[in-house]
């Protein structure tokens, strides 16, 4: 047993290195998701009938949106709601003419040459986003570290869930391109050292990132192997299982001096760097029962998942789930229509042999393995009770604001309870509360000021009629 | 146990009561409860719709009828049976749904103005208790969806009735999440 919390599954994360890194061919036609993932949409700034390039900015980050380029040349054809990874979202469709000509004045950056305020503009610019599954965006998330002065950079390829193996294949075959994208995002951030961790179930992963950074010579670069536990990968607890610092629950890892990076991102940055390219692909692993020949592929962002199942071998079998992310966190699609994003690490085709079923729930009988197996150290036990009731404030006491949402506690419930779902979902009805309680205070203050408008009108008035009633009396009496 | 022997107990008892309600009335009458943060508490539990369908002008003045006694906590159909229980369980009392007579509770509509039947005539405008219509007279008139409440007060003076109640977004592209949010 590890000393870490959480636990340890199955991997599943061998077969699709039975075959070497697919590369799918750009699709026809490419369905770019305003929100790549984090939850927020990009400012687009095409409208159908434009043409455009491999390159060309298509969308503009705002807030926790990074900007979007097309992965394809051709013409915008629409922009409107489409099936994604989110369930349904704006998007803008481009039709691919086949030729991939790129945008004019990408070239290769000379990243020693810059001070960290342009390599945060140029990060910002191509779009490098949270390549783990967050897509947020990396300049931003780098800038803060940079003003808060965070000393260490941590690239995080633990990836712990079961099935994923994207930053696995991506550390065995483009190691060298990690090791520049973190040279090049220390010169960004101003960090001193880096730690790239990866879990002790990916040797050559580890092999080949020694060989890339022993060429590298850069002493202040450094790999660390953990042992694999779910979710040693999540933001938090690999800060904690690396540095020995807890991040607080409401806080971010700059605060403890950290700031955490996905390899993918690193691979984004280096790509940037030597090709100019903005991020329009990255490696997605496409694995479970239900696919004939599982592996990981580089794939055009939007591409279609058909299409990705398709360089695969296609389905095997009729029955099958299909999921954006690991058996764990992951999010149950409905249509393979649904287009590759920034932020889709895997998609698994699970059959359900892969998922046994969970069976009816069941009373919790306060066995106390939820509290165990937590990695945030909740209480889930007490957390689904004050759900049930929807008591605001015993989730605030239990600590509802700071549940990773992992669903380490689902799986080991042997009342088969949906804890995860139940806090998700209470954690979206205090938002919508939230929500209604700005818009009540905006409504009062603004009402407050209707009625003090309307006073003061009314007074005015009432003056305006006695001066000119006074006026009319002073003129009858001068006329007397 | 004999009486001689209770009695004394007794006495001593029936004095301390006597003594510290003397002392409780006392504190009661020099230290009344704040009307005003009352009337303030139940006013944060309203929806501040504003809409004067619990027959007072606006949620404050219903706020303070109710702090006062005059009006049950029943007549708030904008903020339905769950704003109904949340006043209950401030106020302590037994909590009771919302009396159909003042209206049924439904999901937030907000007003939408049809801007080709709109002849600018501006008598919507002071009606609107937030200033969320935008317009001057002989110039057309719009709504901020984002700050409708969706009190309907609208419609009344609105004479060529072109005025309408919609679910919000279905008229404008900006989603009413992100201007609230902003």
């Amino acid at each position: 047993m590890s000393r870490h919390r959480g636990l340890q599954l199955e991997s599943h994360k061998a077969q699709p290195f039975e075959q070497p890194l697919l590369v799918a061919p750009p699709p026809r036609v490419a369905t770019m998701a305003l929100d790549q993932g984090s939850g927020e949409e990009a400012e687009a700034v095409v409208e159908p009938g434009h043409s455009v390039r491999v390159g060309t900015v298509i969308a503009l980050g705002r807030g926790a949106a990074a900007g979007l380029h097309s992965p394809v040349s051709g013409i915008v054809r629409d922009i409107g709601l489409r099936p994604t990874v989110r369930g349904t979202g704006r998007c803008i469709v481009i039709e691919s003419d086949g030729h991939d000509e790129r945008e004019a004045g990408m070239a290769p950056l000379d990243w020693r040459a810059k001070d960290s305020t342009a390599l945060l503009e140029c990060i910002g610019a191509a779009g490098v986003a949270g390549l783990g599954g967050a897509a947020f965006p990396t300049a931003a998330k780098l800038e803060l570290a940079r003003s808060t002065g965070a000393e260490l950079l941590l690239l995080n390829g633990a990836e712990c869930e079961p099935w994923i193996c994207c930053d696995d294949a991506l550390l065995r075959e483009q190691s060298a391109a990690v090791v520049l994208g973190a040279q090049v995002m220390l010169a960004a951030c101003g960090a001193r050292h880096c730690i790239i961790a990866v879990e002790d179930d990916k040797p050559q992963a580890i092999a080949s990132l020694e060989s890339a950074l022993s060429s590298a010579g850069d002493a202040r670069l450094e790999v660390t192997v953990l042992p694999a536990v779910f979710p040693l990968g999540a933001e938090g607890p690999l800060v904690a299982a690396v540095t020995g610092r807890e991040v607080p629950h409401d806080g971010l890892p700059p605060q403890v001096g950290v700031v955490c990076q996905n390899v993918g991102t690193a691979a984004a940055v280096a790509r940037l760097v030597c090709e100019g390219l903005p991020v329009v692909s990255r490696i997605v692993t496409v694995t479970g029962s239900g696919i004939l020949r599982p592996a990981n592929v580089q794939a055009h962002i939007g591409t279609p998942l058909a299409d990705l199942v398709a360089a695969c071998g296609g389905y095997l079998g009729s029955q099958h789930t299909l999921i954006a992310g690991g058996s764990l966190t992951g999010r149950a699609l409905t249509s393979d229509a649904v287009p590759v994003t920034k932020g889709l690490n895997c998609l698994l085709v699970a059959t359900p042999a892969d998922l046994p079923a969970r069976g009816a729930e069941m009373p919790c009988i306060r066995c106390g393995d939820c509290a165990g197996v937590c990695p945030a150290g909740l209480l889930p036990q007490q957390l689904h009770v004050a759900a049930q009731a929807d008591d605001a404030a015993a989730l605030t006491r239990f600590g509802l604001a700071a549940c990773i949402e992992c669903g380490c506690c689902d799986y080991v419930c042997p009342s088969a309870i949906p804890l995860t779902a139940r806090f998700r979902a209470a954690r979206e009805r205090q938002q919508l509360r939230e929500r209604e309680r700005r818009r009540a205070t905006d409504a009062r203050a603004r009402h407050e000021r209707h009625q003090r408008r309307l006073h003061e009108q009314a007074a005015a008035e009432r003056q305006a009629f006695d001066e000119a009633r006074r006026r009319a009396r002073d003129v009858d009496q001068t006329g007397d | 146990m004999s009486g001689t022997t209770l009695l004394p107990a007794i006495g001593m008892a029936a004095t301390l009561a006597g003594v510290l309600g003397a002392v409780l009335a006392w504190v009661a009458a020099r230290l009344p409860a704040d009307p005003d943060s009352l009337v303030e508490k139940i006013d944060a539990l309203l929806p501040q719709t504003q809409c004067g369908q619990c027959r007072y002008p606006g949620c404050r003045p219903y706020a303070a009828a109710i702090a006062s006694g005059a009006a049950d906590i029943d007549r708030c159909p904008p903020g339905g049976d769950s704003t109904a229980r949340a006043l209950a369980a401030l106020l302590d009392r037994r909590p009771r749904p919302v009396d159909p007579q003042y209206g049924v509770t439904k999901p937030r509509l907000v007003a939408v103005i049809d801007e080709d039947r709109c002849i600018g005539c501006a008598l919507c405008l002071p009606a609107c208790p937030v200033d969320a219509i935008v317009g001057a007279p002989r110039l057309m008139h719009t709504v901020i969806e984002s700050q409708c409440t969706g009190c309907e007060l609208c419609l009344p003076p609105c004479p060529v009735d072109c005025i309408t109640m919609a679910p919000p977004g279905t008229r404008s592209s900006m989603s009413d999440e992100a201007s609230v949010a902003a």
